[in-house]
């Protein structure tokens, strides 16, 4: 029987493994060093935070594996072999394969800063940095400052959990807007408002420079480049996003750029070798969408696509219209389609806000043609499927607005906004209604 | 990972001095209540009985608010996970076998409680109740009266705790103004206003007109319908609106809102459970096993209550003494005629949904119809071996007591707040049946946005695995549903909502979500 081996038991790894159980007899082996379990990497915080324990985040029962004929093995894979299909496990144990699914993920970006490898400096990725975390900063007797480096998704998430523990944290953003590198100025600077408001010290437009250690290696201050301040702390989260976790693939003969090169179809240059998720970088990118596209459902659609490919049914990866969502403490974020930080050539933004300073939508459209291109949405639900398909139909700005109405995704008996939203165009267009 | 807050010195989950304040104040007036029932008699007893309870509402509202009030609003279950009181450690456990004890006394045991014989005037924690009963009802208090003060100023001022948690969430909002105002006026203060009106020549049975059998399994009991009938017009409307709340009012609000409308909107148990019993509902249980067990006890629990009520009322009927219009036979073929065309509707319009369940149900419909005939070859008030009266009695003593009281609310820090509304009650079952085939309500998935995080599943009180569904983006459909709407208030991407809407598309099994490429969604979908 083929012997299907996956190395990654994220989401992009697990779903292949479903699928291809779906549609195959195959054996399927998972590998990870990570967990015994698939769990969802997205629920962390929730966990330091005490909304969740830790079996909460398993998507599947632990009987779901074997009941699927899905083997998993807890093992680090130190290399791979390809021409002769083979992985060899940091205990030196190995293994044979016929076809080979790389879905290792990422891993924290350091960017060489003097001090980031001290004791109390660290990332948030895995479950084991979550342990580390809660030995580094179980409460604000231990922890009587934390510093978070890098301000983009991550960073807000660990901002957020140690703030529940009452420790005060001092937030380092690069960019002169929190998220300011994706996110309109109106949108980033209602986020900073929101920061604030939870007691966080969000300090625009600053680099780390350097990490102090005490005398027993331990992480004591951090030094801010553009001030020269130096701000006492007991933890430094390094949150400045992530890269491929591949390096176990150095001398393995695998294609490697930024993360494991894939075509279309997430094949490798190897025959047999398919990589999937956060770890593989698309040699042609759909659209606009990046080469390495470190986002939840990604992993999970491409995990789809490969089961087809590798049960017969050859299927390049074409992902749809992009979207995404986060939540930033209490606001809530989703996107449908592009909104750039600056509108690029013949684009426009409109942008309306709540005066609450906690609700806001930017939309995005051409100013020519008003072809309607993207939307950002801050504090109000929207709905999926109602924007995939404007966007697919190319509905105009114009369109859109009118029937926002329909794309409502809040709970019942909430207070609506459209009609404020478009008053706001029409005043501003003087527009007599 | 070791979360032993206690060894680290850890401050971070321990209550604020306002909240030990609150708690001292509330401790304070359960104190009276307990000297009271240790039979300690005070001389104003209106005057303590309100500084009582005013002290033990205080206290409740003040912990509460004080809990959130320096929170922003919205989703802030921090350290559920670790606090002993509400991850099953020692308060758990304390105040468990607390309220269990309570359950055990007030069902066997009134008499601690100070409880008399008729006649006398009553003594203990009864007996401080006197005044506000007679001020309301103009009666003495029972021990009954007790208890349905406390499940009331529970149901308000958690309530109150609930609302200001949600404060940013109006459907919680409305909601919960729902269960406290239908918990105050109709289980509480409308009956006592009711039996004002009794006397010697007239008499109304209790009513709370929002609880509908089968939750009231006694509604149709032989004194209870000679009561309605002899009280003439007032009590013919109560009988009518009775038999309509059943068979007309329940299927339509089912129908246009799902079963919600009677579990999170109206109901007593729920109030309870949604009100004092949230800080427990991420406790249930969400294996599959669970889900297994759930639906065979729950279901028999129907079968039973359906059986035991047409013996009942089949025990007293055919008596032309009592004047009943109503004929044995006819009632007995009545009864297999309805749930017949009950059964046959369900096979032949709704087979495909029906599928998986197909055999359950007609196992049920057989032994129902099986006990009919039963019932009519006997022709007693014996079915079969047991006395139809016993049936009741064992029933309302296994369901009603045992089930609904001492484990449902009792064990409220074990096994999460609605373990009654999920395994024991049969008005749930029943309205679930109709959730799940004829309804309009669903929990609609937001295409491709669910991360899986778990949150939905984590405080389904109900112990649906929520995320099962969303991450496939399925909708939700399922009968155990109380739509809470927890779980789409809990979830950080926005992706469940709590919608009425055409049943048309209402099931949508997906093997590919939004978000990938079309033609491999519709290759994947499409068999
Ligand atoms: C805190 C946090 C919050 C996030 N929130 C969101 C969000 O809200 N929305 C969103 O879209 N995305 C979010 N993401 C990103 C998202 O989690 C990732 O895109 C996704 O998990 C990637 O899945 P994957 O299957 O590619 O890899 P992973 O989930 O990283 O799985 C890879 C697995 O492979 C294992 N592995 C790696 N190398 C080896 C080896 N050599 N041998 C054995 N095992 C190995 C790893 O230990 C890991 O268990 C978040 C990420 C983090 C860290
Ligand atoms: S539906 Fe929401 S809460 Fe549930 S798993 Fe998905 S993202 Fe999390
Ligand atoms: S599925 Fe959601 S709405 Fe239904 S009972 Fe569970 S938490 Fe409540």
């Amino acid at each position: 029987m083929e012997h299907i081996a996956i190395i990654g038991n994220g989401i992009a790894g697990v779903t292949a493994a479903r699928h291809i159980r779906k549609l195959s007899d195959k054996k399927i082996t998972i590998i990870s060093g990570e967990t015994d379990h698939f769990f969802s990497r997205t629920a962390l915080m929730y966990i330091y935070m005490g909304h969740m324990k830790y079996e909460h985040t398993k998507p599947y029962e632990d009987w779901f594996w074997e009941k699927n004929r899905i083997e998993l093995k807890k093992a680090w894979v130190s290399k791979v072999t390809p021409e002769e299909n083979k992985l060899t496990f940091a205990t030196g144990e190995t293994m044979h394969y016929d076809q080979l699914i790389i879905a290792t993920g990422s891993k924290p970006n350091k960017f060489g800063w003097p001090g980031q490898d001290l004791k109390g400096v660290q990332g948030l990725y895995s479950k084991q940095d979550l342990d580390l975390l809660e030995e580094n900063a179980p409460n604000n007797k231990i922890c009587k400052r934390a510093v978070i480096v890098g301000g983009g998704l991550i960073g807000i998430e660990l901002a957020e959990m140690l703030s529940t523990r009452k420790i005060p944290v001092t937030f380092l953003v690069r960019e002169k807007d929190f998220w300011g590198n994706v996110l309109p100025e109106p949108n980033a600077k209602l986020i900073n408002n929101h920061i604030k408001e939870h007691h966080i010290d969000l300090r625009l437009g600053v680099n780390l420079k350097e990490i102090l250690s005490d005398a027993n290696g331990r992480a004591r201050a951090v030094i801010i480049s553009e001030t020269g301040e130096e701000i006492p702390c007991d933890l430094v989260g390094l949150t400045a996003g992530v890269n491929p976790n591949i390096d176990f693939l150095k001398d393995s003969g695998i294609e490697l750029g930024r993360g494991v090169k894939v075509n279309r179809f997430l094949e490798t240059n190897f025959e047999n070798v398919f990589a999937l998720g956060d770890c593989a970088e698309h040699q042609e990118p759909t659209g606009e969408r990046r080469s390495v596209e470190a986002v939840w459902y990604t992993g999970r659609m491409m995990g789809e696509v490969v089961a087809q490919t590798i049960c017969g049914n050859k299927t390049a990866y074409k992902p749809g219209h992009w979207f995404n969502s986060a939540k930033f403490f209490d606001i809530e974020y989703q996107t449908y389609g592009w909104v750039f930080p600056q509108p690029r050539e013949g684009e426009n933004h409109f942008h309306w806000q709540h005066p609450d300073g906690k609700k806001c939508i930017t939309i995005n459209f051409n100013s020519q043609s008003r072809k309607f291109l993207g939307i950002n949405t801050f504090g109000i639900r929207m709905r999926h499927e109602v924007f995939d398909r404007w966007l697919s139909e190319e509905r105009t700005f114009d369109e859109v607005l009118e029937n926002l109405e329909q794309a409502h995704f809040d709970p019942e008996f909430y207070k609506r906004y459209e009609k404020d939203i478009k008053q706001k165009y029409k005043t501003e267009h003087k527009i007599n209604a | 990972m070791a979360h032993n807050i206690s060894a680290t010195g850890d401050t971070t989950y321990t209550l604020s001095l306002q909240q030990k304040l609150a708690t001292l104040l509330g401790f304070a007036g359960l104190f009276i209540l307990a000297l009271a029932t240790f039979n300690m008699s005070f001389p104003n007893k209106t005057f303590w009985l309100t500084l009582s309870l005013g002290a033990i509402c205080t206290g409740i509202v003040w912990f509460g608010v004080n809990q959130y009030q320096n929170k922003t609003a919205g989703i802030k279950n921090d350290g559920i996970q670790f606090k002993s009181l509400t991850s099953r450690g020692f308060l758990a456990w304390m105040l468990g076998i607390f309220l269990t004890g309570l359950y055990i006394v007030l069902y066997f045991y009134p008499q601690y409680l100070g409880l008399t014989a008729q006649g006398e005037s009553n003594t203990g924690l009864v007996a401080l109740f006197d005044p506000l009963s007679k001020l309301l009802s103009g009666n003495p208090a029972s021990q009954w009266f007790v208890y349905g003060t406390f499940y009331t100023i529970a149901v308000v001022f958690f309530g109150i705790k609930f609302i200001y948690k949600y404060r940013h969430n109006h459907y919680q909002r409305l909601r919960t103004f729902s269960v406290m105002f239908f918990q105050l006026g109709f289980a509480f203060l409308i009956p006592e206003f009711m039996s004002r009106l009794n006397s010697d020549t007239f008499s109304l049975p209790y009513y709370d007109l929002k609880n509908i059998w089968p939750l009231n399994h006694y509604n149709f009991e032989q004194y209870r319908v000679d009561e309605f009938i002899s009280a003439g017009n007032i009590g013919i409307a109560l009988l009518i609106f009775g038999v309509a709340s059943i068979f007309i009012i329940t299927p339509i609000l089912t129908y246009k809102y799902g079963k919600r409308w009677y579990c999170s909107w109206v109901c007593g148990c729920g109030g309870l459970a949604e009100t004092a019993g949230d800080s427990f509902r991420h406790l249930s249980d969400k294996r599959l096993v669970a889900w297994k067990i759930e639906r065979w006890v729950v279901h028999s629990v129907v079968v039973f209550v359906v059986v035991m009520t047409t013996a009942v009322i089949y025990s007293y009927l055919g008596d032309a003494s009592k004047g009943y219009w109503l004929t044995r036979n006819t009632f007995l073929i009545g009864v297999a005629v309805l749930l017949t065309s009950v059964f046959a509707g369900v096979m032949i319009f709704k087979r495909n949904e029906f599928k998986k369940d197909a055999k359950y149900g007609a196992m049920g419909y057989l032994a129902i119809i099986l006990v009919l005939i039963g019932l009519h070859y006997f022709q007693g008030s014996q079915l079969f071996l047991f006395e139809t009266e016993t049936l009741r009695s064992t029933y309302g003593f296994l369901i009603g007591s045992i089930f609904a009281g001492v484990i449902g609310t009792g064990f409220y820090p074990i096994f999460g707040n609605r373990v009654w509304c999920r395994m024991g009650c049969p008005m749930a079952a029943i309205l679930g049946f109709q959730q799940r085939l004829f309804s309009k309500f669903r929990i609609t998935t937001n295409g491709g946005q669910c991360i899986s995080c778990g949150n939905c599943s984590t405080y389904c009180e109900m112990g649906i695995d929520v995320r099962a569904y969303a991450q496939k983006g399925e909708n939700i459909i399922r009968s155990s549903c109380v739509g809470c709407g927890i779980c789409a208030a809990v979830c950080p991407r926005g992706v469940l909502k709590l919608e009425n809407d055409s049943m048309k598309g209402r099931i949508n099994p997906n093997e590919i979500l939004l978000g990938n490429d079309v033609d491999l969604m519709k290759l994947v979908n499409e068999k």
